[in-house]
């Protein structure tokens, strides 16, 4: 049985001016030890797929599908269940690490409070558990640091902090979402670094949301591709970089820059994201998409694509021009 | 590694927020507004007091100051005598006194609340826009007007100077602006740095055109919910006044003198209490549901 | 910290100078002595009493005497009730007034912030409009009709009851005359915490770090106390601070309608009469007490968020 199963996922938001739709129909599994890659640009509801799963939306979000994860219905589970899971066999690293530590609490406290709560331990034991924790994560002098506000520490200790809370109970399943953005690149390394040895050591499955194709080659088994709230592409990432058989997934591939690229233009997709309060009947993405066809004005499903991975496309033919423009 | 690219949207950066998007900024608030069932309800209540307190008592049978001579007493209400909500004890139409009373309590709300507006914002943008030394004074003075017992100061103001209507809305207002400058200044410190008043600076125009051309239309939102609900406060402060005796004087009349009239009367009969209590109070909650929709439809996200 | 509010009380001295002095010029400048209104005197007897309160002494000594006196505590002779001082009225009336100030704001803190948190916490539902309607009604209705509905009911209605309360009169502080005037005074306060605390608490609700709390399987109880709480109550001390310095001075009103010799009342009797000392007296008291309510805030700030500073 698999780790994480999605099924049929859809994420809506009541706003003043109607309803946003930010996932709609997703479906995807994840096996114990993987590392799945979520890539998307802003706005494609990577974020949201997540906290749809953690029961963590905002007061107008409703969640309607199911997300199986260890024998347990988390979209249906209770309070209590969904509580025994979070933080415990479940953890979320959050997009905005400036301001997703309580600013009135020492850190120290904010990690022991995990252990406490999930291990039972005591709050001496829960801090020295911390202090540990802190220490494996690379943070210098982790027993001052321990005793300080979240604002006397800079964004990127902040970040490793929420870090090595989410460790603290050996997850099984550690969602990070962008966990590297904004963040200087040496510690970058040292993250990534840490949520590879998390991954391989303690066999924790990882989901690493993120807008940084570099991050998801260096790390991730399999790469989920985004676009207005559903999955286009799904794959092997050997298999999606080299191939690439959705226009979208081409598109950004071809946006990341390489280093052979220095002085040349900077490409980017044309057109604008979708608005998800009217999303189009068909193909979301066939507005931008330069080789829409008739096909395109339904909504193609997610189906088996060359080379084993899944795509929503209504052309079959997308990998080979591609490899014949370049 | 980078972030992905952005796709091209077009630069925000030379349109003027109050220009094109402007225009549908407004549309989409006042759309939101009508959504809003306890605050269209409001703006009609509130548009009929205000009709009927500045047109009503020209038709009326009785005048607000007109004793009935013949019956100079308490009277019930009666069609026939034309008192259709009936009279004081000394035989005053109720409903007339009513009417012309939310006439002087209204005015002096718009009137207080417009000179609080006028020297908020004037302060305020002021003081945000050319920043350094001056801002530091007002702001000063500001703060060192906060810890000033203000009511005490309205009281003053009317004992020194004579309890009469001008000197009432001028000493109210010249009190409850503290806040909006406060605001006022916050909203422009933020504007300050946006494209468009560099651009707007860079073209060479003078200070006081850039601040009534780019500054006040940007604070307009904030400053319209504000006045909703300063209009409220104001009242509520002059009718309090009035109900020491330190408001305006017989014969003129306010919601608060005859509040006060009501209560010395209010064994024999409450209705003299009653009728203008709920004016006052109907009004004031109007304009708080108001002035709360407003503000829910100006910023949509802090619902 | 201790240079801090060394500084703070150093600023509060100008400021309390400043408003004395206001006062001061804004009475003695205008027309219309303390005597003006009143019934013909016989013009002896005012030289008399122009003599005794020293109105005839040069502007600046009267000024230079007055803030000399107040540095030793005398706010000077009452113009209207002859045989008081204004210290002495102060000294009857500023007890009267802060106990029953201060049993109001506490009645009020001990309603309206928990009303305020259990609203936000089932935003829009019926709790949440209840408590709403309640706090928009608490602000609406203002307190001299409040007052009033108050005494009708329990004081005139209920006369033959056992739940029959004075309807006015302070009886030296009887329990029973009490009970009126401070929950009269109190409501508008419920009415203006459980408003705040709604609204800063939905928001901080909605914060990042609450997510977080949540993210980590705290229970409910736990992400409201120890994570939301704190935070929620910084706009709850911004407003308490100056709303106690104003009730304990004396609410004019209410002292006015349940006729209690409070400071409040003093003021409004001094404010008819042109009592020019004892307004002045009540006004720089109350002033003094809003400058010590304004430091005691910035204080609490310190321990509500750790990011203030004192330096
Ligand atoms: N509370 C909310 N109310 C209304 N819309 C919301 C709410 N939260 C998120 N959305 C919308 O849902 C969509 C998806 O958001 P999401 O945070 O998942 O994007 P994302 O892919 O993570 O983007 P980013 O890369 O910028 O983090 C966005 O369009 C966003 O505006
Ligand atoms: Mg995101």
């Amino acid at each position: 049985m698999a780790l994480l199963d999605v099924r049929n996922l859809t994420v809506r938001f009541d706003t003043p001016d109607g309803e946003v739709q930010a996932v709609s129909d997703l479906s995807f599994t994840m096996e114990k030890g993987e590392c799945l890659g979520i890539v998307g640009e802003s706005g494609s509801g990577k974020s949201q797929t997540f906290m749809a799963a953690m029961g963590l939306l905002a007061d107008n979000g409703r969640a309607t599908g199911d997300v199986l994860f260890g024998g347990a219905n988390l979209l249906t589970a209770g309070e209590k269940q969904l509580n025994a899971i979070r933080g415990n066999k479940a953890a979320m690293v959050f997009q905005d690490h400036m301001t997703s530590l309580t600013p009135h609490m020492k850190v120290g406290r904010q990690m022991a409070e995990v252990l406490v709560r999930h291990r039972g331990l005591s709050a001496a034991a829960a801090r020295d558990a911390a202090i540990a924790m802190l220490k494996r994560v690379q943070i210098p002098d982790p027993e001052r640091r321990a005793a300080m506000y979240p604002h006397e520490l800079s964004g990127g200790l902040r970040q490793r902090v929420m870090i090595a809370m989410s460790l603290l109970c050996h997850p099984e399943l550690l969602i990070a979402d962008e966990p590297t953005t904004a963040l200087d690149v040496t510690v970058q390394a040292l993250i990534l670094d840490l949520i590879r040895e998390v991954k391989e050591q303690d066999r924790t499955s990882v989901i690493l949301i993120t807008h940084d194709l570099g991050v998801v080659a260096g790390l991730a088994d399999r790469v989920a591709v985004m676009y207005a709230g559903r999955i286009v592409e799904l794959g092997d990432v050997a298999q999606i970089f080299a191939a690439p058989q959705h226009p979208y997934t081409q598109g950004l591939l071809a946006c990341t820059p390489r280093l052979d690229d220095v002085g040349k233009v900077l490409k980017t997709i044309s057109g604008q994201p979708p608005n998800l309060q009217r999303l189009p009947p068909g193909c979301a993405f066939a507005p931008r998409c330069p080789f829409k066809i008739a096909a395109c004005a339904e909504r193609p499903p997610l189906r088996p694509a060359a080379g084993g991975g899944l795509k929503a496309c209504a052309r079959d033919d997308i990998a080979s021009i591609n490899r014949a423009a370049s | 590694m980078t972030d992905m690219a952005a796709p091209d949207v077009p630069p925000a950066s030379n349109i003027g927020p109050d220009a094109i998007e402007g225009r549908s900024l407004w549309q989409d608030a006042w759309r939101r507004l009508m959504r809003n069932k306890a605050a269209v309800a409001s703006l009609i209540i509130l548009g009929l007091i205000a009709f009927f307190s500045v047109f009503g008592p020209y038709a009326l049978a009785w005048t607000y100051d007109q004793i009935d001579w013949d019956h100079v007493e308490a009277v019930p209400p009666s069609l026939a005598l034309k008192h259709y909500l009936g009279t004081d004890s000394v035989g005053r139409d109720l409903l007339a006194r009513t009417l012309f009373g939310g006439r002087v309590s209204l005015t002096v709300g718009l009137l207080a609340t417009s000179v609080a507006l006028f020297i908020g914002v004037t302060v305020g943008a002021v003081s945000g826009y050319l920043g350094g030394k001056v801002d530091q004074l007002l702001m000063r003075f500001v703060d060192l007007m906060y810890s000033v017992p203000l009511t005490f100061f309205v009281i003053i103001l009317m004992v020194l100077f004579g309890r009469n209507f001008i000197l009432m809305f001028l000493a109210i207002g010249s009190v409850e602006w503290l806040t909006m400058a406060r605001i006022v200044r916050g909203q422009t410190l933020t504007l300050k740095h946006r494209e468009f008043m560099e651009a707007a600076r860079a073209s060479g125009g003078s200070t006081a055109s850039i601040l009534i051309r780019h500054v006040v239309p940007n604070v307009l939102g904030v400053v319209i919910v504000y006045v909703t609900l300063t209009i409220p406060q104001v009242i509520l402060l002059e009718s309090f006044l009035s109900f020491l005796g330190l408001g305006v004087q017989e014969p003129m009349t306010s919601w608060g003198v005859l509040i006060n009239e009501g209560a010395a009367e209010l064994e024999i009969t409450p209705r003299t209490l009653i009728v203008p209590a709920v004016f006052m109070t109907a009004t004031l909650f109007c304009l708080n549901f108001l002035g709360d929709g407003l503000r829910d439809a100006l910023d949509p996200k802090d619902r | 910290m201790w240079s801090y509010l060394a500084r703070r009380v150093l600023i509060g001295i100008p400021t309390l100078w400043a408003i004395i002095t206001v006062c001061f010029f804004l009475m003695r400048l205008t027309p219309g002595g303390p005597f003006d209104s009143a019934a013909p005197v016989p013009p002896e007897i005012l030289a008399n009493l122009r003599a005794r309160y020293h109105l005839d002494d040069p502007l600046w000594q009267q000024y230079l005497s007055y803030l000399w006196n107040l540095l030793h505590w005398d706010f000077g002779p009452s113009f209207k009730y002859k045989d008081f001082t204004v210290t002495e009225l102060i000294a009857q009336g500023f007890p009267v007034s802060f106990q029953n100030g201060f049993a109001a704001i506490l009645l009020a803190m001990v309603i309206g912030i928990p009303m305020g948190i259990a609203a936000a916490l089932a935003q829009n539902t019926a709790r949440d409009y209840t408590v709403s309607g309640i706090a928009m009604t608490g602000i609406v209705i203002p307190n001299f009709v409040m007052g009033q509905l108050l005494i009708l009911i329990f004081g005139v209605w209920l006369k033959d009851t056992a739940v029959h309360l004075p309807a006015g009169g302070w009886n030296n502080g009887a329990f029973a005359n009490r009970i009126l005037p401070v929950i009269t005074l109190a409501l508008p306060f419920v009415a203006y915490l459980a408003r705040i605390t709604r609204g800063s608490m939905i928001e901080v609700m909605r914060a990042n770090y609450v997510r977080t709390a949540k993210a980590k399987g705290l229970p409910f109880r736990a992400v409201v106390i120890h994570h939301a709480l704190k935070s929620a109550l910084t706009p709850v001390v911004t407003f308490l601070g100056p709303a106690t310095a104003f009730i304990l001075t004396g609410s004019m009103v209410v002292e006015t309608i349940f006729q209690i010799p409070g400071i409040g009342r003093y003021f409004v009797q001094g404010a008819l009469n042109r009592d020019y000392t004892l307004v002045m007296g009540v006004t720089i008291l109350s002033a003094a007490i809003m400058i010590l309510m304004n430091l005691l805030v910035d204080l609490l700030y310190g321990v509500l968020d750790p990011k203030v500073r004192y330096d």
